[in-house]
């Protein structure tokens, strides 16, 4: 992917954060990370990208 | 704003100089081009003139230079500008060059990234250099300039538009007088009298971040990298800036919270906590001294037209751009040169005056195209919603595994606008296949014991690569380049390709082979008849 396209989705997921509402954004991220986790069609990857996440934030 | 005790110009490292009121003549005939301000796009502007052999008067109200550091990063594309105005010396001496950029987040390094640079550049992407030695650098070159007289302590108070020029009402100590111009260059700053004059406002928006910029003077060992904290432990959820300076000068600018009033936070004992708790995060044991500071927010704002009549607004005047894109300085030293060298054209009978509708094209284009970059800056930098915030978090964390997301941080490259759309610019010839285009600037190339820019007239230049089967017009200065060497190879060029180069270092047309015709028609656009530059 290019950094131009990186960018494109980077300010497509800002919007619809604050479309959704924080009530909501919580669901929606879920959504958006399972429906593209399926796309992705590779289960082993999308549960490291998971573990990678977890540890970010957690470590 | 200066620590209890100093006044507003007690500098720890500059002398600020005083100017009398000036000795006026008894009459004041019709000037070609009177400029309004002597800040440092003033200054530009009648330098431009000067150097095409054009006179001008130049006004200011104050009686020294601007107070405080203010902006301090110079482009390259400035640099450039300075070099032809064959003043690059004591800025190159004095400034600190650098390349380099360094991102944290919450204390950990996520992201180092080099603006491009190489030995075809004849200079650094971007300078630091306190406004207080722009403007010294400036003024000893105006001193200089036989062409230029200053008039300091009188300021603009009136204008009327006629048909053939404008009559400016000027107050100085011994009063008050009319003064006749052709044409008015108006570079008197964000709070432009000229601009009321006119009956003109800036539009656009305000956007929320504020910062404090304060510059303080220590014994730091750290090179010239500009430093960005996110989301420091000084400053939790903010931004925090730093830049190594001359004279041992450090700029801190961060961010303020959204309950920071502006008087709460530029009382001197709140600088000083702030100042010191980014000291503290960046491991600054030793001392230092608070030389200035000032509160700073991220307008982007400008004029519709940057002409009224037979005035010209270059400058602050003419737009506020956010201090993230270190543009406010770089685009308005780019209005003033191109409005100089276009004013100078018309007057010496060179162009019609239509070359002077693509100014507005041009350099508002230029500030436009500031404003999207600099939103997509403030943005990262000062989000401002819940979703931008999340997202910008989201990168940053991301960045500490993964280089992309790290560039999402990278401040945007400071390439100078392209006025490909400009009705002076010649459409581009499908046959290139490498090479700046049409509108854009000169890419800079290096050649012999220098570099490309330096060989180019102070005018219109061809640049012809072999020999051109025709007579080239005498207005023009002509570089024959080989056909086969280091610049045609950059420029996609071959035998009788050609680039016509303007004044200010932007390409005005190019050809893969170049006819008389074609000349001819592109030296039209620019209001360029052949007959003119016989
Ligand atoms: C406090 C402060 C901090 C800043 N910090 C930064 C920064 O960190 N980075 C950055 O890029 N930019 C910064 N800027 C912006 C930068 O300083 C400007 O972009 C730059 O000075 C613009 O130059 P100018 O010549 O257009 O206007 P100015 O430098 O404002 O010059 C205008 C001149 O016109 C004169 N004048 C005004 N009215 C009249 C009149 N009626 N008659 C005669 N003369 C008149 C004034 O005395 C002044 O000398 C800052 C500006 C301020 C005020």
């Amino acid at each position: 992917m290019t950094q131009a396209e990186l960018e494109r989705i980077y300010e497509a997921m800002a919007k619809a954060i604050d479309a959704v509402g924080p009530d909501q954004s919580e669901v929606f991220l879920a959504r958006l990370a399972l429906a593209l986790a399926e796309d992705l069609d590779q289960p082993e990857r999308a549960l490291e990208v998971i573990g990678e996440s977890t540890a970010a934030l957690t470590g | 704003m200066r620590p209890k005790g100093r006044g507003e110009l007690d500098s720890l490292y500059f002398d600020y100089p005083h100017f009398d009121p000036p000795t006026r003549p008894g009459g004041e005939p019709q000037m070609p081009v009177v400029v309004v301000g002597a800040g440092p796009v003033g200054m530009v502007a009648a330098l431009t003139l000067a150097q095409h052999g054009v006179r001008s008067l130049l006004l200011d109200a104050k009686a020294t230079f601007n107070d405080g550091s203010r902006a301090i990063c110079i482009s390259r594309s400035s640099y450039h500008i300075l070099d032809q105005l064959g003043i690059a010396a004591p800025f190159l001496e004095k400034s600190l060059g650098w390349t380099k950029g360094r991102s944290f987040y919450r204390g950990r390094q996520i992201l180092e990234f080099d603006m491009p640079d190489s030995a075809d550049e004849k200079f650094r992407p971007m300078y630091n250099l306190q406004q207080q030695y722009i403007e010294a650098f400036l003024w000893k070159a105006v001193e200089a300039a036989p062409l230029i007289e200053t008039r300091w302590q009188s300021r603009v108070t009136g204008l009327e538009q006629r048909a053939e020029g404008a009559v400016l009402t000027v107050e100085d100590p011994n009063g008050s007088y009319a003064l006749p111009a052709r044409w008015v260059i108006a570079a008197d700053g964000a709070r432009s009298a000229l601009r009321g004059l006119c009956g003109l406002r800036l539009k656009g928006e305000n956007y929320e971040g504020r910062y404090v910029i304060a510059d303080v003077k220590m014994a730091h060992d750290y090179p010239t990298i500009r430093r960005a904290l996110f989301d420091p432990t000084c400053r939790p959820g903010g931004t925090v800036l730093i830049h190594r300076q001359p004279d041992g000068i450090w700029r801190i600018d961060y961010q303020l919270r959204e309950d920071e009033t502006n008087e709460e936070a530029t009382r001197e004992e709140n600088v000083r906590a702030s100042v010191e708790g980014v000291l503290a995060e960046i491991g600054h044991d030793g001392g230092y001294d608070l030389e200035w500071w000032s509160v700073y927010s991220a307008n982007t704002l400008l004029l519709d037209d940057y002409r009224q009549g037979r005035v010209f607004f270059a400058g602050d005047s003419a737009h506020i751009v956010p201090i993230f894109g270190v543009r406010g300085l770089n685009n308005g030293i780019a209005d003033g040169h191109n409005i100089g060298w276009k004013l100078a054209a018309v007057l010496n009978g060179d162009a019609g005056e239509g070359l002077l509708d693509s100014y507005t094209p041009e350099r508002r284009g230029a500030t436009l195209d500031v404003f999207a970059n600099a939103s997509k800056s403030t943005r990262f930098m000062t989000p401002p919603t819940h979703g931008w915030r999340v997202m910008r978090d989201a990168a940053l964390s991301l960045a500490l595994s993964r280089e992309s997301a790290g560039h999402l941080a990278n401040p945007r490259q400071m390439t100078p606008h392209t006025y490909a759309d400009s009705p002076a610019t010649t459409p581009d010839d499908p046959g290139f296949d490498a090479g700046p285009i049409p509108g854009a600037m000169i890419r800079d190339v290096a050649l012999g014991d220098g570099h490309l820019s330096e060989r180019l007239g102070k005018g219109l230049t061809l640049l012809t690569f072999g020999d051109p089967d025709f007579d080239v017009p005498p207005g023009l200065s002509v570089l024959r380049l080989p056909a086969d060497g280091p610049v045609a190879r950059a420029y996609g060029a071959a035998e009788g390709s050609a680039y016509l180069v303007r004044p200010d270092l932007h390409i005005a047309a190019r050809w893969r082979s170049v006819t008389a015709g074609n000349l001819a028609r592109a030296l039209g656009r620019l209001a360029i008849s052949e007959e003119e530059t016989a």
